[in-house]
């Protein structure tokens, strides 16, 4: 078992336990946004296809690579971008009327 | 700079990518502050991606910038859609975000750092099959949400006993692999079995259950990204998809259990086929109807009113209508608010946006325990488009395939009005006794334009 693998496990397991908490206090009104946002979040292996498609090793893993950058980009773009539309569209209703 | 100080100084922009993640996620926790989180997230991603564009293993940009502006240029539109199609276009992130942790996943296959360890083999076996059968799932969702695919569940004898043998098959090829990471021929066959064992997990559920199934995919799309880093020894995916995978986990079992359902039940049940047999015998029981002049009326005589929204507005657009109607009412005077269950509509939280697209203040919309309380001193309780979640045989009735599940008490209210096309039952099949109260009445009729003669009637009388 290599040794990486027991700290990317202590890592995996607190961050878990911290979206547990986090992700519990959200709002039930901001449900849909909130699978939008975490959709833009997980995004990030963006950063891994990046360094696959730039090491430029052979062209299985430089066009496989490519299709990752594609795939995860437009859910980072998409992902903000509806999430930021949708949060804008919760007001409050202000001065309360009568 | 030396090269081993640049990769401190990368990994450093990762953590504060990580601590800005989980910023992101906090203040989604009110909706006042709710912005900052897009913001916080957007820095983070921003600062991760710029760092690894630095990093030196990156020697050929050229496919990384064309595919980053095919990424944007597919992007940008998926996040202008409707409201009305935020459901199919999440199933559709969810398959864009396992296609990518898959594929490279495939890639550390090929051509790894070092040849493949055993224990990497059983990393990235798993990871691959997640990913795989997430993306394939997902489409299939995509597909069912869009309409393009019927949503109805799609059952065949012994449905249940097939689907298991292929994921056992894409295991055992994955354990294989373990024995012997050289046996490359072994590792496609893998892929397109975990491919179609994903085809197989979504098509036999039926739209109802897509709240559940949606935040299960979720959950797999962010547990793959998580295994990924495990694969890659990446800290920020690791961080990045455990946060995406608690997420819609815990999603899943908030929808599960306001269905009363278990995950299980969900995946292989195939809910909405058990009560066709049901539906043979049926007593003539005599329904109330009115006309909208008689709604605009009891609705005027009203103090409270509570509407109850649910997927049928949303197929019919009404949202709009909607709000012109709580607009027309409270001007009146009257007390209007909207009960929210959580899985009413395609996925969680679907009303509360569609309704907030409406121009709907989010502090009219009341979760379902906050507002059942409040029903017995509720004048008009008007449901619009929704059944399941009003059926007062969740409560009393034993053998009902819903008992037991949590239900908006709209029988409690003082008049009942329920706007619905037609007396047929609704998606899952299952007779609600609501509609044959002597305090209901049902109010036939398209959801948009039976609201939109509500309307009519009301700003008529105020003149």
């Amino acid at each position: 078992m290599p040794p990486d693998f027991i700290s990317n496990l202590y890592v995996f397991i607190l961050a878990g336990f911290v979206g547990f908490e986090v992700i519990r206090r959200v709002s039930p009104l901001l449900h849909t946004p909130l699978m939008s946002l975490t959709n833009a979040l997980d995004a990030i292996v963006v950063v891994a296809a990046i360094i696959i498609a730039g090491r430029h090793e052979t062209r299985l893993t430089t066009v496989l690579g490519a299709i990752a950058v594609a795939a995860s980009f437009s859910n980072m773009v998409g992902g903000f971008l509806i999430t930021d539309r949708m949060l804008r569209m919760f007001k409050s209703r202000g001065p309360k009327k009568s | 700079m030396t090269e081993l100080a640049l990769q401190q100084y990368l990994d450093f922009a990762y953590i504060v990518a990580v601590v800005l993640f989980i910023l992101s996620l906090k203040f989604l926790s009110s909706p006042v502050r709710a912005h900052w989180g897009v913001l916080a997230g957007e820095i983070g991603a921003a600062l991760a991606v710029g760092a690894t564009l630095l990093n030196p293993e990156v020697v050929q940009y050229r496919w990384i910038l064309v595919t980053l502006i095919i990424g944007a240029g597919v992007g940008v539109p998926l996040g202008l859609v409707h409201m009305t199609a935020v459901p199919q276009r999440t199933a559709l992130s969810h398959a864009f975000g396992a296609l990518s942790a898959a594929m490279i996943g495939v890639a550390e296959y090929y051509v790894g750092t070092a040849p493949v360890t055993r224990f990497q083999m059983g990393e990235i076996g798993l990871e691959v099959i997640i990913g795989s059968l997430t993306f394939t799932g997902s489409v299939i969702a995509a597909g069912k949400l869009q309409e393009i695919l019927p949503q109805r569940p799609i059952v065949y004898r012994g449905q249940n006993l097939v689907s298991l043998s292929v994921l056992a098959g894409a295991l055992g090829l994955a354990i294989a692999l373990v024995v012997n990471p050289a046996n490359t021929i072994l590792f496609p066959i893998m892929v397109i079995v975990a491919l179609i064992f994903g085809i197989l997990l979504v098509t036999p559920i039926g739209g109802a259950d897509m709240p559940t199934v949606i935040s299960l995919l979720n959950s797999y799309a962010g547990f793959s990204a998580a295994l990924l880093g495990f694969v890659l020894n990446s800290k920020v995916l690791v961080v990045a998809g455990a946060l995406d995978g608690s997420s819609g986990f815990i999603l899943s079992v908030i929808m599960c259990k306001a269905m009363n359902r278990s995950f299980t039940n969900v995946m292989f049940g195939a809910f909405g086929q058990v009560q066709a047999s049901t539906g043979g015998v049926q007593e003539q029981r005599t329904v109330r109807s009115a006309s909208p002049e008689d709604a605009a009326g009891i609705l005027a005589a009203a103090t409270r009113v509570v509407i109850v929204p649910g997927y049928g507005m949303a197929v019919a657009q009404a949202q709009h209508k909607v709000r012109e109607l709580y607009d027309v009412l409270t001007k009146k005077g009257i007390d209007v608010r909207f009960a929210i269950h959580p899985v009413a509509g395609r996925m969680p939280g679907h009303m509360n946006v569609l309704l907030a697209e409406a121009d709907i203040p989010y502090d009219r919309l009341i979760e379902m325990d906050e507002i059942n309380g409040d029903f017995p001193q509720t004048d008009v309780a008007l449901v619009i488009g929704a059944n399941d979640v009003t059926n007062p045989a969740a409560r009393t009735d034993q053998s009902s395939p819903i008992f037991g599940m949590p239900i908006l008490d709209v029988d409690k209210a003082h008049t009942v009005m329920v706007i619905k096309r037609s007396m047929n039952p609704g998606f899952a099949g299952i007779d609600n006794p609501l509609y044959y109260l002597d305090r209901t009445l049902m109010l036939f009729g398209d959801a948009k334009s039976f609201v939109n003669s509500i309307v009519h009637e009301l700003s008529g009388n105020a003149h």
